[in-house]
């Protein structure tokens, strides 16, 4: 049997405490951990873009945005119908492919800043978009967007419910993003990441493979963003702006760019961070900003990153190790086992 | 639709053409720092904002702490901001954007937006987001009548200054024997190097030049435009997209199509005002679509 890899392992081993939550939610209160889940499926479909195919968005927000908005309005207005909400989701998921598909086959035209400036700026039309179409609420927002039933019979208004709905997606999301970083398709983008000419030059169509990258990522951000209009049941102007994408940015770069678990544990220190100074307004941007300082400044692999660094480190030295005391005991012990 | 008055067209277009010479300063002075420095400057719209609060600060809140004789006014600060926002440029440059440059531009756009953060940040701390305002100097107080439209002289003041700016840099760079120098060191700054000339430094006060002239247009904008923290933010996207347009390989591709943009901004808001907030980035994308290095771009 082939030996499961380590983000798997960890994954496996973060399960038990994970489901225990919602029976002790004086330790962790359960809409949190729901709400660092979303975030941290969001940062995972980031990492996807920056980290394996290097390339940056700025505009990761009008994703996560407007599917939180589609499976908003679907909910609001259907699920008294019957609308199940499976298909609000699925809903949010292909309008953030779309937009994916419309920003992503234009900034693919251009390649390294101009690919971030781009992004930015047409994530800004779908920013002024969300502010000029009347059914998304402008400046308040949608509200009290009803949870629905599950299957038809499983209530996701009681809490504990939603959150094991909530963690069986990230879990689903964390799966197919491992799914896809090792694939045929996943080697391909790690090759146009680290030398796009070569990977040319190998025959890939790289532009095709970027546009499949950045329409994925944006799938699955849509699908966090779904996840999250549930979740709080609020979907607002905030999570189209500028900042949204700068947050899942920041958790993306603090936990490590193009690992495993970086972008979760970015996410999961982003949100608690944000929960606790939410009242000092500019300060929270000021300390965001520092922390991008420092992460590029001095720990640009991020926490987990450095961490991975670390234990490299600590092994090869290990081997080192172990590959030089037969040398310098050597002598006698080879003439015993000779004997 | 078209029966536009003479006067609401002549307005319109001033206020585009006004835009536009900030788009234009601000996207030439992206441009120039990309040259050298391969970075994409995302501070630059904090250091223009940045620079209008100094303005403001030194007129209106100065005096209030130190008497009425420290009073700045407009004409010293439209030199003096730029120097210290130039010079904590500098201060950037040597601490902390230099230890990039050997590594991906990515590092160098993060920083950058790092900063840009903290700058809108501590401002949003200590002045809110409502913004102050602050009025035109005495002597540009007042307009003309020109007949067919009424103009201010301050803002007459913005386009023919930020003019001679864009055209002064553009003689800087295009005419002079420092620019030579300059441009011989974006096309290959190691053989430059060789041949004696301090290249570090050069770098180091191309940035300080280049967010100088972020802070010269922030002060000129303080009298037109509400000095709030996100003004330049706000402004840097759209000026984004004109770089995209125009392309960051040339002077003058930056200052034609920033006040081309401008004007045509102005137009729309007169013609389909719903349209206004996104016709450049409409532009943007039809210029991608058709002209993917853009406008005036040489990029590969």
């Amino acid at each position: 049997m082939k030996a499961v890899p380590a983000p798997i392992r960890i994954l496996l081993a973060l399960l038990l405490p994970a489901l225990l939550v919602p029976a002790f939610p004086e330790l962790a209160y359960p809409v949190f951990v729901m709400k660092v889940l979303c975030y941290a499926l969001f940062a995972l479909a980031f990492n996807l873009l920056i980290g394996f195919t290097g390339l940056v968005s700025f505009g990761h927000a009008a994703f996560f945005g407007w599917a939180g908005y589609t499976t908003g309005i679907l909910m609001i207005r259907l699920s008294a119908a019957g609308l199940p909400v499976e298909l609000a989701i699925v809903a949010g998921v292909a309008v953030a492919v779309a937009i994916g598909w419309a920003i992503g086959s234009l900034a693919i035209r251009r390649t390294g800043i101009y690919f971030a400036m781009i992004t930015l700026a047409l994530s800004q039309v779908a920013y002024f978009l969300a502010v000029q179409i009347k059914w998304t609420g402008g400046e308040d927002g949608m509200q009290g967007i009803p949870r629905g039933r599950l299957l038809g019979f499983i209530d996701l208004g009681v809490d504990s419910h939603m959150y094991y709905f909530t963690l069986a997606v990230f879990v689903a999301g964390f799966l197919a993003v491992h799914r896809v970083v090792n694939s045929p398709f996943g080697q391909a983008l790690k090759a146009l990441r680290d030398n796009e000419p070569r990977a040319t030059s190998l025959g890939y169509d790289t532009d095709r493979c970027k546009l499949y990258a950045f329409m994925l990522s944006a799938g699955l951000a849509g699908l966090a963003g779904s996840l999250k209009a549930l979740v709080l049941q609020l979907s607002s102007l905030n999570d189209v702006m500028l900042s949204t994408s700068t947050e899942v940015l920041l958790m993306t770069l603090l936990g490590g760019l193009g690992t495993s678990w970086g972008p979760v544990v970015g996410a999961a220190l982003v949100v608690s961070l944000q929960n606790h100074l939410a009242a000092l307004g500019g300060v929270v941007t000021i300390i965001i900003g520092l922390t991008f300082i420092v992460c590029v400044s001095f720990f640009r692999r991020g926490l987990v990153g450095e961490l991975q660094a670390a234990l490299k480190r600590r092994t090869r030295i290990r081997e080192q190790h172990e590959q030089h005391r037969p040398e310098i005991l050597g002598s006698p012990g080879e003439q015993a086992s000779s004997v | 639709m078209f029966d536009v008055s003479l006067q609401s067209l002549a307005a319109q277009l001033l206020v585009g053409l006004i835009n536009g010479c900030f788009y234009a300063m601000l996207s030439m002075g992206l441009a120039i720092i990309f040259g050298l420095l391969n970075i994409i400057n995302f501070a630059h719209g904090a250091q223009f904002m940045v620079a209008a609060f100094l303005a403001w600060m030194g007129f209106a809140q100065l005096p209030l702490l130190l008497g009425p004789a420290y009073q700045i006014n407009f004409w010293v600060a439209l030199i003096l901001a730029p120097i210290i926002v130039g010079a904590l440029g500098v201060l950037l440059e040597k601490t902390l954007l230099k230890r990039l440059y050997h590594l991906d531009h990515l590092y160098g756009l993060l920083l950058t937006f790092g900063v840009s953060l903290v700058l809108e940040g501590a401002f949003r701390h200590f002045y809110g987001i409502s913004g102050v305002s602050y009025g035109p100097p005495e002597l540009l107080q007042g307009g003309v009548d020109l007949g067919f439209m009424y103009l201010p002289l301050y803002r007459g003041f913005v386009v023919v200054a930020s003019i001679v700016i864009c055209l002064a840099t553009w003689y800087l760079f295009e005419k002079t024997k420092l620019g030579a120098l300059l441009r011989a060191g974006t096309e290959n700054p190691k053989l430059l190097q060789a041949f004696g000339v301090n290249i570090p430094l050069m770098i180091t006060l191309t940035y300080g030049f280049g967010v100088g002239l972020a802070a010269l247009a922030g002060v000129m904008a303080t009298p037109i435009m509400q000095v709030n923290p996100l003004m330049g933010a706000n402004l840097l996207n759209i000026v984004f997209a004109v770089v995209v347009i125009g392309g960051l390989g040339s002077i003058m591709g930056a200052i034609v199509s920033g006040l081309a943009l401008g004007i045509l901004e102005g137009l729309t808001k007169l013609l389909y005002p719903e349209a206004s907030t996104v016709v450049v980035f409409v532009i943007m994308a039809v210029v991608l679509l058709t002209r993917p290095a853009g406008l005036f771009g040489k990029e590969k």
